[in-house]
């Protein structure tokens, strides 16, 4: 079965790939995820704010007890190589980019422009193939507006897209009030591709100490109907490739999501649960499923069930939630 | 190193330099001030730098100086070349060795960074007290004055030991010169392969030992030989001199540098003549220039080599017209005719004479002096002084010089307002707090101007505090060389970078006329003035100063820098003094903050270039007016109420004027008052905890973490209430025992250190808004006059009765007065929270012995110490030793506590019927476990003292004296894990063996804290540590398990942070304990990485990934058929890396080397797992207790 799909100007052999997590930290699982047949490694986000964060607490931390008493100039060993900059994402970067033939795409989470521009170009230099912009960010100030918010999102897309020479996908949340014309101004600025969606973590509450506890769960196939929706929207709008990222555990997965729209579909969860081989498998009930029902092509499939071809549209609007209300009766 | 250059450096990296570059082996322990020298070897050879020869050193630390010359003496006799760096009691340490050393004619130089040995008290300060204990050893001794000096004579003294095989210790001054930033020029590794002898060191090697050639050596003879053997060496001491003369002379010829084995330097026809070594030497240089200037007829000889001395050069420097010779030592030997290097002079004169040598016309009056205990300021007037008197037709001999001595009436009398220093040399002083980063600002600016200047010269001093230490940092440039080893006396530009200084320390005595002064104040120029005691306006007005202000802090704010206004004083000392123009200035500024800290943190960097732009916005000259405004004058240094002696003594140091203190204000034996630290109000704290009532759930742990008792809790009778500031706060006592009681938690707002440790403790959150807890920082200064009367008032109320606490819990023990309040420690300390808690539960009949480390520093370092009394007068005695033999000195106690109870019970048995048998037998058979029955003891003591007085007999008088000794001490053995784990360790197993009734505590920070940051056996696997930079490859010692090992001591390992009642239970349980005890405790340190406020926090991972299991071994429990070993922790919850993460010292591993980190991280887990898995094993086994019916 021909399983060829084209995402951010790469020929892939099929659309299945590791997406952000843990194991690009372990070249040992890379290593494992490219003998699954990951067409491509997504790193997990380099975050400015972190990296600043760090520089920051670890400056204090040892500057304040330096040169403070007769006997102790200073408490730890001076290590030149000690950086608390991006060298050690950088670093991870070049060895994965060497253990790897296929294309290996760095994510970046930024906290300002200045920072967006030089990490972005820092990891281009360090090797990746491509870039994907985490535009992952909580907003609690009042006084900014959405329109400000995107605004200022889009030229952080504009600058870094102008500046380096690889592809910049842009990875998303579902949270926007038009998404629609969002995914439409990041193509205009530059982006070469849409991942749909970021998953957060979320805060949840400790009910007996009163503290708030930060967890993320792991994707269940439940997770693919919200980017089902968007990529079956965006699809149908754009020629901008999108990537399904989240839910998929499964052929008949990521199956939908192509049929929806996606050029492409990471993995995580069912990677971290069931071992890099998962990927495999994915990949071949997804060829499997396709010669079952005599498909010609992946790309015959892809966007088959989007807005523009699916058999009743209504589905993807509002209607979709009217129905499942209607549908529901009590005994 | 490759080529000459001219260079700003301290005389230990000036040392260090010469000594990494020409050997092989280099094994060392950490002592102040010699520890740098050390650790610059450590990290030069991880940066892979060369010897001359190629390849590098290996550079070992060992577990005590004794062992580091034992390992130099093996590594020598092995053939390698070897040196090691040390001072003080290290030096002393290596005495032994050091006779093999030279008995054995071994080619060897150690370089000392001359220090105080501990007589009636420590110092880490500088004299030759500790060279001169090694006279007889066989050492060549040879002196540098300067860092230049140190840096050419560890070369003259490699290539000298390297021909002459007589082994060299070379010296400096401890501080003065290891520690003083000086501009030199640097020999190049030419410079050296020129100096050193490559054949000298293959007969060197060729000696070494090799069952190729096999030898033996370290016979023992007997009285037939050993003493001819002995005399053999003398052909070689003899040669010794003239190849240093000959070193010398091609060192000057190489480098141009010229140095003889006496340097004499003044008049030709001088007659009176000052002779010393070291520093000093080059002050006396400088002043009489001064005096040649003028006519005077003086000189000084400067001594290079000490030993082996030779007559023939010394007499040969002296002036034909020297009348009147001043020998200075910088050491004291009480009882001896002179000190040495007086009785050296006056015997090499002698023979001199006999003997014809020398160009002496007559025969000069030969007076000795003594001067610089201790770092004691040498100064030009001292010089004077000295010389004056060498004018005078008798002067006095044994004199003393820099003090007021009014008992033995030894000292000279010094004229303080003389000032000689040149116009030309540009002179700052700065005053600034350890945490906010002056002395690094300073270190920094004087490269910057040390590039554009010929000669540059820093000088830093720290007080004893580790949080909030003043210091103050004097900077000298100028384009003649600078010999002024003294601290500046008056300064054209004086910076003060905390407000509340002005308050306390005459920061402007210094300042000339027309200077300026900077000072970082929370005011604006507008205001400033007026906000100034008058004592400092008027100051200001005579002495015509530009003042200059800037609100520091509120820059650092703005610009994320927190509290380190490093960055924006230095940028203001730019600005305002003209060293330098100013735009080339702010380049070199950011020049500098980019080399420091770009690589490690660009956000940093950022921070500090936006705070160096803010700055010139900020900084304003103030309108200095022509009077002196407001009513604000200086408060007095300590409160009224103090007593006599610390008004008269402490308060007189704490203004930083204890140089004017006489001798007679001194006690004589080294024995001080306690309850000294409560005097003074060091307010160093930003911020504040503040308790409420409404939220509190009255756990007490807040006072419990508190490392300062600087928050405490209180139970008292409503009554106690009367008189009580509207502010005060007070609420029922919640307790099922004691009703109708009241409560408060109140701080110390002057004495707390801001370190929050006691609100991330704290458990009890607003229901309705759980960010409000029971206590909340709030800024001090608004509330600090507030706060101040509610402590006063809080400290007035009475104590409970210590026998109506319940339970000895983490609650009821800090109902408990701490005798343990306000010390030194760094803010978060992880150490003092068990002192104080120690303090709370046994101090009013505690003794202790603490090992030297941070513990004995924060503990009994003057001017004021933290150990007070109850208000019977009642607290812990306390004593340092040594580093080394602590739990050798904590056993005397016991055994002399032991001598005396036995004394006192058998005279109390031998006067049973006089005193009445049934009181006799009370106390004899009294149980003293627990509160109620101490207290039931206590109250029978004093009445068998009543029934004493009443009784005529001999024995009843020594009863008396001895009386007290019936009540059961707790005898406490206290230090840090340097001790326990390594120079320690054999005392400790030892007195652990003995079965006696000690309680060791070892406040286990897992490093060398003190003398910062090296690794010590109990450094876990994986932390970066000094020595251990890449990260401990092997697991930390098991200390507890070892002690396990005799099955009759009570071990206990604890974390405060992690579970507070098993702390209480081990602290009871080892007291109890009528054996030897020991507590390993988990103490976090800044030494660690990480903001110490979550001190706690990582306390409770240690113990959850079983990194830091928790346990009691109770050998009694044996007898009720249990397992001895009780296991307090779970297993293993959590990875140890989420612990790991948290802090640098493993951090720093991860961000150098991923790879290298998660192995060491597996490690670390197997290694915890294991030993968890090994406790599990042991807590199940029961022991057979044998019966005696089966004997």
């Amino acid at each position: 079965m021909d399983l060829t799909t084209r995402y951010l100007g790469f020929e892939l052999d099929h659309p299945l790939m590791a997406g952000a997590s843990p194991m690009v930290d372990d070249l040992d699982q890379v290593r494992a995820l490219e003998d699954a047949g990951s067409a491509a490694i997504a790193m997990h986000s380099l975050f400015e704010e972190q990296l600043a964060g760090e520089q920051i607490s670890t400056h204090h931390s040892m500057e304040s007890s330096s040169h403070m008493f007769a006997e102790a100039m200073t408490f730890m060993p001076d290590l030149p190589e000690f950086r608390l900059g991006p060298d050690e994402y950088l670093e991870q970067l070049r060895r994965i980019k060497e253990a790897v033939a296929v294309p290996v795409f760095a994510s970046l989470n930024g906290t300002t422009l200045g920072g967006w521009l030089d990490y972005a170009k820092l990891m281009v230099d360090a090797g990746a193939d491509a870039l994907e912009l985490n535009l992952y960010q909580v907003i609690t100030d009042p006084t900014r507006s959405a329109a400000e918010i995107e605004a200022g999102h889009l030229e952080i897309v504009r600058t870094v897209a102008s500046e380096v020479s690889v592809p910049v996908a842009v990875k998303l949340s579902p949270a926007y009030t038009s998404l629609p014309h969002f995914a439409a101004a990041l193509e205009e600025a530059g982006a070469s591709g849409l991942v749909l969606f970021n998953r957060f973590y979320q805060p949840d509450i400790d009910v007996e100490e009163l503290e708030m506890e930060r967890r993320l769960d792991l994707s269940t196939s439940g997770d693919l109907l919200l980017r089902v929706n968007w990529l079956g929207i965006l699809s149908a709008q754009r020629s901008i490739p999108l990537a399904a990222s989240g839910g998929v555990h499964t052929g008949i997965d990521a199956v939908k999501a192509v049929m929806a729209g996606a050029s492409a579909v990471q993995m995580v969860s069912a990677l971290l649960q069931r071992g890099p081989a998962r990927l495999a498998e994915v990949r071949d009930e997804l060829s499997a499923w396709l010669v079952e029902h005599e498909y010609e092509s992946l790309e015959q499939m892809r966007g088959s069930m989007n807005l523009a071809h699916c058999p009743d549209p209504r589905a993807f609007e509002r209607l979709n939630y009217v129905r499942l209300l209607m549908g529901w009766a009590p005994n | 190193m490759s080529k000459e250059a001219h260079n700003l450096i301290d005389g230990n990296e000036a040392a260090a330099s010469v000594a990494y570059r020409t050997n092989e082996v280099i094994a060392i322990y950490p002592i102040t001030p010699s520890s740098p020298m050390g650790e610059l070897a450590d990290s030069w050879a991880l940066e892979g730098r060369e010897t001359i020869w190629g390849g590098k050193p290996d550079v070992v630390e060992m577990q005590s100086e004794g062992g580091a010359a034992g390992a130099v003496h093996g590594s020598l006799q092995a053939g390698a070349l070897t040196t090691t760096f040390t001072a003080s009691q290290g030096l002393l340490l290596m005495i032994p060795n050091m006779f093999k050393i030279a008995g054995e004619l071994t080619s060897f130089v150690m370089h000392v960074a001359a220090r105080s040995v501990a007589t009636h008290a420590l110092s880490i300060f500088g004299d030759h007290s500790d060279v001169m204990a090694t006279r007889s050893t066989g050492f060549a001794l040879l002196a540098s004055g300067s860092v230049q000096e140190a840096h050419d004579f560890a070369c003259i003294a490699q290539a000298a030991t390297l021909r002459s095989r007589v082994p060299f210790l070379h010296f400096f001054d401890g501080f003065r010169t290891s520690h003083e930033l000086a501009t030199l020029d640097m020999l190049s590794d030419d410079d050296l392969r020129f100096m050193i002898d490559d054949e000298a060191v293959q007969r060197h090697r060729s000696r070494g030992l090799t069952p190729d050639r096999p030898v033996l050596r370290g016979t023992a003879q007997n009285p037939d030989v050993f003493f001819q053997a002995r005399e053999a060496c003398t052909p070689f001491y003899d040669a010794c001199s003239g190849i240093v003369a000959e070193e010398m002379k091609r060192f000057a010829e190489r480098t141009g540098r010229r140095y003889g084995l006496f340097d004499y330097h003044g008049a030709e026809d001088a007659e009176r003549v000052i002779v010393l070594m070291g520093s000093g030497a080059e002050t006396c240089h400088e002043t009489v220039d001064w005096l040649l200037a003028r006519g005077e007829k003086v000189g000084v000889v400067k001594v290079r080599l000490y030993r082996p001395f030779s007559i023939a050069d010394f007499v040969d420097v002296l002036p034909p017209t020297t009348r009147s010779i001043a020998v200075l030592d910088r050491t004291k030997e009480p009882g001896a005719v002179g000190d040495p290097l007086y009785l050296d002079v006056v015997s090499a004169l002698r023979e001199a004479r006999d003997d014809g040598l020398g160009r002496l016309n007559g025969d000069p009056v030969v007076v000795a002096g003594r001067y610089g205990l201790s770092s004691k300021e040498f100064t030009p007037a001292c010089v004077h002084a000295v010389l004056d008197e060498l004018g005078k037709s008798t002067p006095k001999n044994h004199f003393t010089v820099g003090i007021v001595d009014d008992v033995n009436h030894s000292s000279l009398s010094v004229d303080r307002g003389l000032d000689i220093e040149p116009e030309g040399v540009s002179r700052a002083i700065f005053y600034g707090l350890g945490s906010d980063g002056t002395v690094g600002a300073n270190k920094n600016s004087i490269k910057i101007i040390g590039k554009r200047v010929e000669h540059a010269q820093g000088y830093f001093v720290y007080d004893s505090k580790k949080a909030g230490a003043t210091t103050i940092s004097h900077l000298r440039f100028s384009d003649q060389p600078i010999r002024s080893s003294y601290l500046i006396g008056r300064a054209n530009f004086i910076a003060c970078h905390q407000f509340d200084f002005v308050d306390r320390l005459d920061v402007l005595a210094a300042a000339t006329e027309g200077g300026t002064f900077l000072l970082n104040a929370p005011f604006g120029p507008d205001r400033v003035f007026a906000e100034l005691p008058r004592e400092v306006q008027q100051e200001i007005i005579d002495k015509k100063l530009r003042f200059f202000v800037i609100d520091a802090y509120s820059v650092a704010r703005e610009c994320g820098l927190g509290g380190r206004i490093n960055t924006i004083m230095q940028t203001c000392y730019f600005a305002i003094s003209g060293v330098l123009p100013r735009e080339e200035a702010v380049a070199e500024i950011k020049q500098a903050i980019e080399s420091s800290y770009g690589k490690r943190s660009p956000v940093v960097v950022q921070q500090n270039f936006a705070a160096v732009d803010q700055t010139l916005a900020n900084l304003s000259e103030v309108a200095v007016p022509a009077e002196v405004v407001g009513e604000k004058a200086r408060p007095p240094i300590v409160a009224e109420a103090a007593p006599d002696f610390v008004q008269k003594v402490t308060a007189v140091m704490l203004a930083g004027r204890g140089d004017e203190l006489p001798v007679s204000a001194f006690p004589v034996d080294g024995t001080w008052p306690t309850a000294t630290a409560q005097w003074e109000k060091r307010n160093l704290a930003q911020d504040i905890p503040i308790w409420d009532p409404a939220v509190c759930i009255q756990c007490n742990q807040c006072a419990l973490v508190c490392p300062h008792a600087a928050i405490r809790a209180k139970v008292y009778d409503t009554g106690d209430l009367e008189g009580a500031p509207d502010a005060f706060q007070s609420t029922d006592y919640r307790a099922p025992g004691l009703k109708g009681l009241r409560y408060t938690i109140q701080v110390a707002p002057e004495d707390c250190t801001g370190c929050q440790l006691c609100v991330v403790m704290c458990p009890a959150k607003d229901k309705a808004s759980p960010r409000h807890k029971a206590i909340n920082m709030e800024p001090q200064r608004p509330i600090r006059e507030r706060e101040r009367q509610s402590y006063e008032f809080f400290l007035g109320i009475p104590e409970l009765d210590r026998s109506r606490v319940e339970r000895l819990d983490a609650k009821g023990s800090q109902l408990l007065q701490p005798l343990f309040e306000y010390s030194g420690a760094c803010a978060g300390c992880g150490e003092t929270p068990y002192i104080k808690l120690l303090t709370q539960l046994f101090g009013d009949r505690a003794l202790i012995a603490n090992a030297t480390g941070c513990s004995s520093i924060y503990g009994g370092n003057l001017p004021t110490t933290p150990y007070t009394v109850d208000a019977n007068g009642r607290g812990p005695a306390w004593s340092n030793s040594l580093f080394e033999d602590n739990a050798e000195f904590g056993f005397g106690f016991r055994l002399a506590v032991a001598a005396q109870t036995e004394l006192a019970r058998s005279l109390l048995g031998g006067l049973a019927s006089q005193v009445g048998d049934e009181l006799a037998r009370a106390i004899l058979d009294g149980e003293q476990h627990g509160e109620p029955a101490i207290a039931a003891q206590r109250e029978r003591i004093a009445a068998l003292r009543a029934k004493l007085a009443s009784l005529d007999d001999p024995d009843a008088r020594r009863l008396e004296h001895v009386a007290g000794a019936l009540l059961r001490k707790s005898v406490w053995i206290v230090g840090g894990d340097g001790w326990a784990y390594d120079i320690g360790y054999g005392g400790l197993d030892h007195v652990l063996a003995q079965g006696r009734d000690v309680n060791v505590l070892v406040l286990d920070t897992e490093v060398y804290s003190n003398t910062g940051g090296q690794q010590s056996k109990a450094t876990p696997l994986g932390a970066a540590a000094k020595f251990a930079a890449a990260g401990k490859e092997t697991p930390k010692k098991d200390l507890g398990l070892e002690a396990m090992s005799y099955g009759n001591v009570y071990v206990a390992r604890i974390a405060m942070g992690a579970k507070v009642n098993q702390v209480l239970h081990a602290f009871n349980e080892a007291d109890s304990y009528p054996g030897p005890a020991l507590i390993i405790a988990y103490s976090h340190c800044i030494a660690h990485g990480y903001d110490l406020r979550f001190g706690t926090e990582q306390q409770k991972l240690a113990v959850r990934s079983g990194t830091w299991p928790l346990y009691r071994f109770d050998p009694r429990r044996v007898e009720q058929g249990l397992p001895p070993l009780l296991l307090d922790s779970d297993p293993p919850k959590i990875g140890v890396k989420a612990y790991m993460r948290n802090e640098t010292r493993f951090r720093m591993i991860e961000k150098i080397d991923p790879k290298r980190f998660e192995r060491l991280v597996a490690a670390a887990q197997e290694s915890a797992e294991q030993r968890f898995a090994v406790y599990q094993q042991l807590a199940g086994i029961t022991v057979p207790v044998p019966r005696e019916d089966e004997e």
